[in-house]
C-alpha cells in the first residue's frame, strides 16, 4: 500500500500497463505525473517544448508500436487539440493515453475550462477517476482499451484528484511487447482521400466504445432511495457520497461517451434525477441529450468554482452546520515574486518607462500584482509577443506609450518563438523582454530547451536564445544582467527609443530558488540615514517593509537573501550590507 | 446543546492545516497522514500547489477515519484547525466546527500589502483568537529550544497530536522515517515540546 497523489497513481498505472514512452509539458495540476513516470524503471520520458509537440511525439511512438503516456493541464489540451482531433481518426498502434488535468476553482490557471468537451469534440473516449486508487486502475485499463478500440484514451483529473493523496494498492509492471508497425497510408496519412473513409471508420469504432460503455465496470450504480438519483463523475462523486448518503448514485467512470441506455435506465429507477457537476454544464447537457428530464435542486448549484459536500447539501435544501462568519477585515496574502527574484528590477524599470506591458504565463505573471502592477495583459502561453504586435499595429504612427512584451524562457520555447517569428516576418516593432531565469520555475523548476536539463538527466544542449532571435533577422538584440539596475534601465530605454525596429532584450539570471544559485549573501540593513521616501519598498520585496509610524524602511534579515536590489534604488545610501 | 448537522456521512475527522507558503505545512500534513495510516485508518490529504506557493496563503486538508470520501474541508466542519500563523487562523476560522479545536502558532507573518503600507494587520489578533478559544503555541520559541526554528512545524504537529488517539511511539516512528537523519533528535524534541505545551 502506498500513499499516492492522483498524479503519482496515474504514472504508476501507466508504468504497470507497460507504457514505455512519456512526453509532456509541465502545467499545474498535471506536472508531477510525468515526473513520477520518468522516475520509474524501463521507461523513456521527456519534456517537450509544448503540449502539441508532446502529443505528436506520443502519436508517433504509438504508431511505432509502444504504449505512450502524454500529460498536460487543461489549457495544454487547447495547444494539443490539433493532433488530438486527427489522432481520433488515425487511431493508435500501441495504446496512447492522454491526461487532461483540469483546475476548477482556478487555483493556478487562467481559465476554468472543462476538458470533457474536448473528449466529445474530438471523439476521444475519456475516463474520469474519483480518487488515486481509481486513477491507477483507470489509467492501466485505458492502455488496453486504447488498443482494443484503436483510439487514444483521455484520463481526466481535476486538482482534487491530481493533488489529493490516499492509500493505493500498487502492482507489478506488465511487460508489453512492441506492436509491429507496417506502412498503412489509409490509417496514418490523413489527407482527404484517406480521412473521409477514416471518418466513417471512426464512427464504427465509437459504436463499439458506446456499446462497451453501457456494461463496463467503470460506470457504477450505487443503490439508495428510489426518490433521488444523482449522476456525477470524478471528485464530485465523493462530495455527493458524503452530502447525499441516502440517494441513488450513477457514478460515471467513462465521462465520454456516456452510457445513454444506462443513464435512461437509472433515470426511470428514481422519482427525481439530478446531475451534480463542477464549474460546467457538460454532463447535464449529455444527460439531457440522452432524453432524460432533470429535476432542479432546491437552490441552484454554483455554476463556477469547486463544489464541496456543503455546496451540495445546501443545493438540496439540507441543514448545514453553523459556522463562525468569515473575517472580512484581514489583509490579503497574495503570492509574490521571491526575495532575490531576477524579474523584479525589470518590472520596476518597465513601469518607470510607463510601458504597456503585455505579459505571459509563469512566475513573472506575479509582476502584475501591486506594488509593481507591471503587466496589462495575460491571456495564454506566448501571447505576450503576439499581443504586443497587435498593440503596435493599432498604435503605430500615434503618440503612444512604449509597448513591451514580457515572456519567460520556457514560455518562449513553448510558443513565444512562433509569435516572434510572426512579428519579425511582418516587420513589426516594439520591445520584447525574454526573462531567462534558466528554468521552468512556477511549476517547480523543470528543465527546458534553454537550460539543457532533460527530464531523465540525459545529456542535452542549451539552446542559444540570442542566436535564435538573430536568426529571425532581428538585429537589435542585447543580453543584460537583470540584477544590475542601471544596466537594465539603460537597455530598456535604448530599446524603447528604437521605435521603428523590433528590439529583443534577454535578461539572464537564474531563479532565486534554484539551489545552486541560491547562495545567500550577507543580508542588508537600513541605516539611520533613511528618510522614509518609500522608493525601495515600491519594488515589492517580501523582506522589505516600512515602519508604520516613521515610514522608514525595515529589512527582515531572516528573509533577506543579500541580492542588493533594494540598495540600488536608495538615493540616500542608507541601505548597506551587514559586515 | 443540540448536535450540529453534518455534510460528511463518512464521519471522518477533518483537520485543516493553514499557513504561508514555505512554512512546512505539507510535511506536517504528510506525517499526520502516515501516522493515521500506520494506525489502520483510511486517509485523504488534499493540497494546493502552484501560484499559491510563492509566499501566498496555503491550506492542506487531512481527513482520517474508518472510511473517507471527500478530500476537502467545508465551512463549520474542521474538527481541528491547525494554523501556522495568526492571520491565517482568522482567514480560515469559518471552517472550524462548533466546539472544534483551534491550535495557532502565536507568530504573525506580515503579507506584502502590509509590508508596502497598503494594508494593516488586524488589531488585537490574539484577543480575537482567544475569543475563539484558541490554544496559542509559541512554536518558533519551542523549536529554537529544541535546536532549530526550522522545526516549528513539528512543534505544531505535536500540539495537534495531543488531541489525537495515536500513541507517541507511532508519531515518533513516522518522524524518524521522514526527516533527515541528522535532525531526528531535534524533531522528536520539538514534537514533544508541542505536545506538552497543549497538555499543560
Amino acid at each position: 500500500m502506498q500513499f499516492l497523489s492522483g498524479n503519482e497513481a496515474i504514472a504508476q498505472g501507466a508504468w504497470e500497463a507497460g507504457a514505455r514512452i512519456g512526453a509532456a509539458y509541465p502545467g499545474t495540476p498535471s506536472t508531477e505525473t510525468m515526473q513520477a513516470f520518468a522516475a520509474k524503471e524501463g521507461v523513456y520520458a521527456e519534456w517537450a517544448p509544448n503540449e502539441k509537440v508532446a502529443v505528436e511525439v506520443g502519436v508517433g511512438a504509438s504508431a511505432a508500436g509502444a504504449r505512450v503516456l502524454c500529460t498536460m493541464k487543461h489549457v495544454g489540451v487547447n495547444v494539443a487539440a490539433d493532433p488530438l482531433f486527427t489522432a481520433a481518426y488515425t487511431g493508435v498502434n500501441g495504446g496512447l493515453v492522454v491526461l487532461a488535468a483540469d483546475d476548477p476553482g482556478m487555483h493556478s490557471s487562467q481559465n476554468e475550462q472543462d476538458s470533457r468537451f474536448y473528449a466529445m469534440g474530438a471523439r476521444i473516449p475519456m475516463m474520469e477517476p474519483s480518487d488515486s486508487a481509481e486513477a491507477l486502475q483507470f489509467t492501466k485499463a485505458a492502455f488496453e482499451l486504447s488498443e482494443r478500440f484503436d483510439l487514444p484514451f483521455f484520463i481526466r483529473s481535476t486538482v482534487r484528484i491530481s493533488h489529493a493523496k490516499c492509500p493505493v494498492e500498487v502492482g507489478e509492471r506488465e511487460e508489453v511487447e512492441l506492436r509491429h508497425y507496417s506502412k498503412d497510408p489509409s490509417k496514418w496519412v490523413m489527407m482527404p482521400a484517406n480521412a473521409k473513409p477514416r471518418r466513417l471508420e471512426l464512427d464504427r469504432r465509437l459504436a463499439e466504445v458506446r456499446a462497451w460503455a453501457e456494461t463496463c465496470e467503470f460506470n457504477q450504480v450505487i443503490e439508495g432511495s428510489s426518490e433521488v438519483g444523482i449522476i456525477c463523475t470524478g471528485a464530485v462523486y465523493q462530495y455527493v457520497a458524503d452530502a447525499m448518503p441516502e440517494a441513488s448514485i450513477l457514478k460515471l467512470g467513462v465521462a465520454w461517451p456516456i452510457p445513454e441506455g444506462k443513464v435512461r435506465e437509472f433515470a426511470v429507477s428514481v422519482d427525481r434525477v439530478y446531475v451534480v457537476e463542477e464549474a460546467s454544464d457538460y454532463l447535464s447537457m449529455q444527460v439531457k441529450a440522452a432524453g432524460v428530464k432533470l429535476s432542479d435542486t432546491v437552490q441552484p448549484l454554483p455554476c463556477y468554482g469547486e463544489l464541496s459536500p456543503l455546496a451540495i447539501a445546501k443545493a438540496f435544501g439540507k441543514p448545514v452546520p453553523e459556522h463562525i462568519d468569515a473575517q472580512t477585515d484581514l489583509p490579503g496574502r497574495p503570492p509574490a515574486l521571491c526575495c532575490g527574484c531576477p524579474h523584479r528590477i525589470v518590472f520596476k524599470e518597465l513601469t518607470k518607462q510607463r510601458a504597456i506591458i503585455t505579459g505571459d504565463i509563469g512566475c513573472y505573471t506575479l509582476g502584475a500584482l501591486p506594488p509593481l502592477g507591471a503587466m496589462e495583459t495575460t491571456v495564454d502561453m506566448g501571447a505576450s509577443i503576439s499581443m504586443a504586435h497587435g498593440f503596435e499595429l493599432v498604435m503605430q504612427g500615434t503618440k503612444h506609450r512604449p509597448i513591451v512584451g514580457v515572456i519567460g524562457d520556457s514560455t518562449f520555447g513553448h510558443s513565444g518563438i512562433t509569435s516572434l517569428l510572426n512579428t519579425a516576418y511582418n516587420n513589426g516593432a516594439g520591445t520584447i523582454c525574454i526573462l531567462d531565469n534558466r528554468t521552468t520555475a512556477m511549476t517547480g523548476h523543470q528543465g527546458n530547451c534553454f537550460n539543457g536539463i532533460t527530464l531523465q538527466g540525459r545529456p542535452s544542449r542549451e539552446m542559444n536564445i540570442e542566436a535564435i532571435v538573430r536568426a529571425l533577422g532581428i538585429e537589435d538584440v542585447k543580453t543584460v544582467d537583470p540584477n544590475d539596475m542601471l544596466a537594465t534601465r539603460d537597455a530598456i530605454k535604448k530599446a524603447i527609443a528604437n521605435e521603428n525596429e523590433l528590439s529583443v532584450l534577454i535578461f539572464r539570471s537564474p531563479c532565486a530558488l534554484l539551489r545552486d544559485s541560491f547562495q545567500r549573501k550577507k543580508p542588508y540593513e537600513v541605516t539611520s540615514g533613511c528618510i522614509g521616501c518609500g522608493v525601495c519598498v515600491s519594488i515589492g520585496c517580501p523582506a522589505l517593509s516600512r515602519d508604520p509610524q516613521t515610514g522608514t524602511a525595515m529589512i527582515d534579515r531572516d528573509q533577506c537573501v543579500g541580492c542588493g536590489q533594494c540598495q540600488q534604488y536608495c538615493h540616500y545610501a542608507s541601505i548597506v550590507q551587514e559586515d | 446543546m443540540t448536535a450540529q448537522p453534518t455534510v460528511y456521512s463518512d464521519n471522518a475527522t477533518t483537520i485543516l492545516l493553514a499557513g504561508v507558503g514555505g512554512q512546512g505545512t505539507i510535511l506536517a500534513a504528510d506525517l499526520l497522514a502516515k501516522t493515521a495510516m500506520a494506525n489502520g485508518l483510511q486517509v485523504k490529504l488534499s493540497e494546493i500547489h502552484g501560484m499559491s506557493q510563492r509566499g501566498g496563503a496555503v491550506t492542506t486538508v487531512v481527513r482520517i477515519g474508518e472510511k473517507v470520501n471527500s478530500m476537502v474541508c467545508c465551512e463549520g466542519c474542521a474538527d481541528y484547525l491547525l494554523s501556522f500563523e495568526t492571520t491565517e487562523a482568522l482567514r480560515n476560522i469559518q471552517f472550524l466546527k462548533k466546539d472544534g479545536t483551534l491550535l495557532v502558532n502565536d507568530e504573525s507573518i506580515k503579507p506584502l500589502p502590509v509590508l508596502t503600507g497598503k494594508a494593516t494587520m488586524p488589531e488585537n489578533l490574539k484577543d480575537r483568537l482567544n475569543d475563539y478559544n484558541a490554544h496559542l503555541v509559541p512554536a518558533t520559541r519551542l523549536a529554537r529550544i529544541a535546536g532549530t526554528t526550522k522545526c516549528a512545524n513539528v512543534v505544531l504537529l505535536g500540539a495537534l497530536a495531543a488531541g489525537l488517539p495515536f500513541s507517541t511511539e507511532s508519531w515518533e516512528e513516522q518522524i524518524r522515517a521522514k526527516v533527515p537523519p541528522k535532525t531526528i533528535d531535534i524533531n522528536i524534541k520539538a514534537f514533544h515540546a508541542g505536545m506538552e505545551c497543549v497538555q499543560e
